[in-house]
């Protein structure tokens, strides 16, 4: 019998033989499919603890399957891959092999919200994804993702001034993923931009990249929140019993 | 018409002392006109984005109640007004988690304590954005009455983007029904624009995504979703997008750019702030609107619709 579901299974676990015959039965082609048999024995079982552990994941195990996040997900509808309803399944049974597949796909999230917009027992699943590919990452399953590189150069900023200069975002996410600043399509949005601003606006701008805003009397902040983050990174690297002098 | 929201706190927000500078300046110059005050919240911190969550949510909180905490104590203003959805995102967020998360409340006294100023308590402040704001301090009829230079003839798609509707539970005071906000099909900045004489097309995608928490590390995924967007507006046959998000209205701007250096696909519509299209209604100058500091330049399109 031909499989009509055979989208669903991945190849690796589909046998098919071009020329094979049993008890005289000519069974060659697409007769012969068999889906692999399947033996799991190497749960993580506490991996759905881990998640849950790091920012965004705590409310993981709400999840009831439905499928709303999935339904609505913006990264989904570009890439049917994207499937968070699915991650959150493997990471509750602990099939940390099985989401290590899509391991390069967790970061995308576009944090659209329609998922935990969606949600009928707050899951929070956009949170999860973020949890999820901080675990892979903390890991050591994947490296630093474009996404998690623009948040850190983008919560350094704040950490040290109390304000952001997109200017300086720009030039710092690029140096940190070490790619060309000088993009055509950036270089042509300047042009366009600079053909109708005023000279005023423009030295302005320039003058932000070179005296960084900043929020007045901001040390006491800084100070606060890097302790607190300290902290909270030695909690996540217990949680995932990982050394904790290690560090990123 | 009412006194409602008649002096507000203004937090601007690091966007729009960048990139949205226009929106910035919009929103100002269609508050002198309409005589409404904004007090700038003094030495506000950046709300943290849609970037300071991911490395720790709390951190995240604790950067917006400090703006709050400022309103609270140090203004003696209830309501504070956000024009960037990010800003107004975060601290309808804060709001929300304080009086929900034990723990949020407890980092943040804590590190508001560390850090030496005055802890934010739930309900001591009322987010607004500046959508909410015009809605309500002047109205569409208060704006009918106003209008100088009519918006007739000019086609409008509105775009609301993610952070102003979603998720629903930060939001308790929008699908109350009535005329309140609706999560779905927003209808706040249709109002509004259709009052200064607009024609608002009906576009399906008020809510759907630019991709902007992705614009750099992921570019392509956000010139996708910004596309969708564009040729959408241009199908629905709208001349302008209206924007009421720094990030969304630099998103869609940078990556129609994008599409066209990269991909060679070329879009028609103009984008441009809501307050921007208010102004010019009320009948100020495209100067003072700021409406030259947007990458997309409308001038032309403008004119040639006697707005300029």
């Amino acid at each position: 019998m031909p499989i009509h579901e055979k989208s669903l299974i991945r190849p690796e676990d589909l046998t098919e033989h071009e020329k094979l015959e049993i008890d005289g039965v000519d069974v060659s082609g697409h007769w012969s499919t068999f889906i692999e048999t399947r033996v799991v024995s190497d749960y993580n079982e506490r991996m759905e603890e881990e998640i849950a552990a790091l920012p965004g994941g705590e409310y993981i195990h709400r999840c009831f399957q439905c499928s709303s996040c999935t339904n609505v997900c913006t990264v989904n509808s570009l890439n049917p891959d994207f499937n968070p309803r699915y991650w959150i399944y493997l990471a509750r049974m602990g099939f940390e092999k099985e989401l290590l597949r899509d391991k390069e796909l967790l970061w995308q999230c576009v944090s659209c919200h329609k998922c935990t917009h969606a949600c009928p027992r707050d899951v929070v699943p956009e949170g999860v994804m973020k949890a999820m590919a901080t675990w892979a990452e903390l890991k050591g399953h994947t490296g630093v993702s474009p996404s998690a590189a623009f948040d850190a150069e983008f919560t350094e900023q704040i950490v040290a001034t109390g304000k952001i200069e997109e200017g300086r975002i720009i030039r710092g996410f690029f140096k940190r993923t070490g790619q060309p600043l000088r993009q055509p399509w950036l270089l042509e949005m300047s042009l366009r931009l600079a053909r109708h601003l005023p000279i005023l606006m423009g030295l302005k701008m320039m003058l932000a990249t070179l005296f960084r805003p900043r929020t007045r009397d901001w040390g006491k902040s800084e100070a606060a929140i890097t302790e607190y983050l300290a902290e909270r990174e030695t909690a996540n690297r217990r949680a995932l019993n990982l050394d904790e002098t290690a560090g990123r | 018409m009412s006194d409602k929201y008649k002096t507000v706190a203004y937090y601007p927000g690091c966007a729009l002392e960048g990139t949205g500078h226009g929106y910035n300046r919009s929103t100002k110059a269609v508050a002198r006109k309409l005589g409404l005050n904004l007090v700038e919240v003094p030495n506000w911190n950046c709300c943290g984005a849609m970037e300071v969550k991911n490395i720790d949510p709390e951190i995240q909180n604790y950067l917006s109640a400090r703006n709050l905490s400022i309103v609270a104590e140090k203004m003696s203003i209830d309501t504070v007004m956000a024009p960037c959805n990010g800003c107004y995102h975060n601290l309808k967020k804060v709001e929300h988690d304080i009086a929900e998360k034990p723990k949020t409340q407890e980092v943040v006294d804590r590190l508001s304590q560390k850090a030496g100023h005055a802890s934010y308590q739930a309900g001591e402040v009322e987010t607004i954005h500046a959508l909410d704001w015009l809605k309500e301090a002047i109205g569409e009829d208060g704006i009918r009455e106003r209008v100088k230079n009519s918006l007739k003839g000019l086609k409008i798609a509105n775009y609301y983007g993610c952070m102003y509707t979603r998720p629903r539970n930060i939001f308790p005071e929008k699908d109350q029904g009535g005329d309140s906000e609706s999560t779905y099909q927003p209808h706040y900045m249709d109002d509004l624009l259709r009052a200064a004489g607009a024609e608002i097309v009906d576009y399906p995608l008020k809510t759907a995504c630019c991709g902007g928490a992705h614009t750099l590390a992921d570019s392509d995924t956000s010139t996708k979703l910004v596309l969708n967007l564009l040729q959408t507006a241009e199908a629905c046959g709208a001349d302008v997008i209206a924007t009421e998000c720094p990030t969304c209205h630099s998103g869609l701007e940078m990556h129609q750019v994008r599409a066209e250096t990269e991909f060679g696909i070329k879009t028609s519509p103009k984008m441009l702030y809501f307050t921007q299209l208010l102004g010019l209604a009320l009948g100020l100058s495209r100067r003072k609107l700021g409406i030259h500091e947007n990458v997309s330049d409308a001038k032309e399109l403008l004119k040639q619709k006697g707005l300029a």
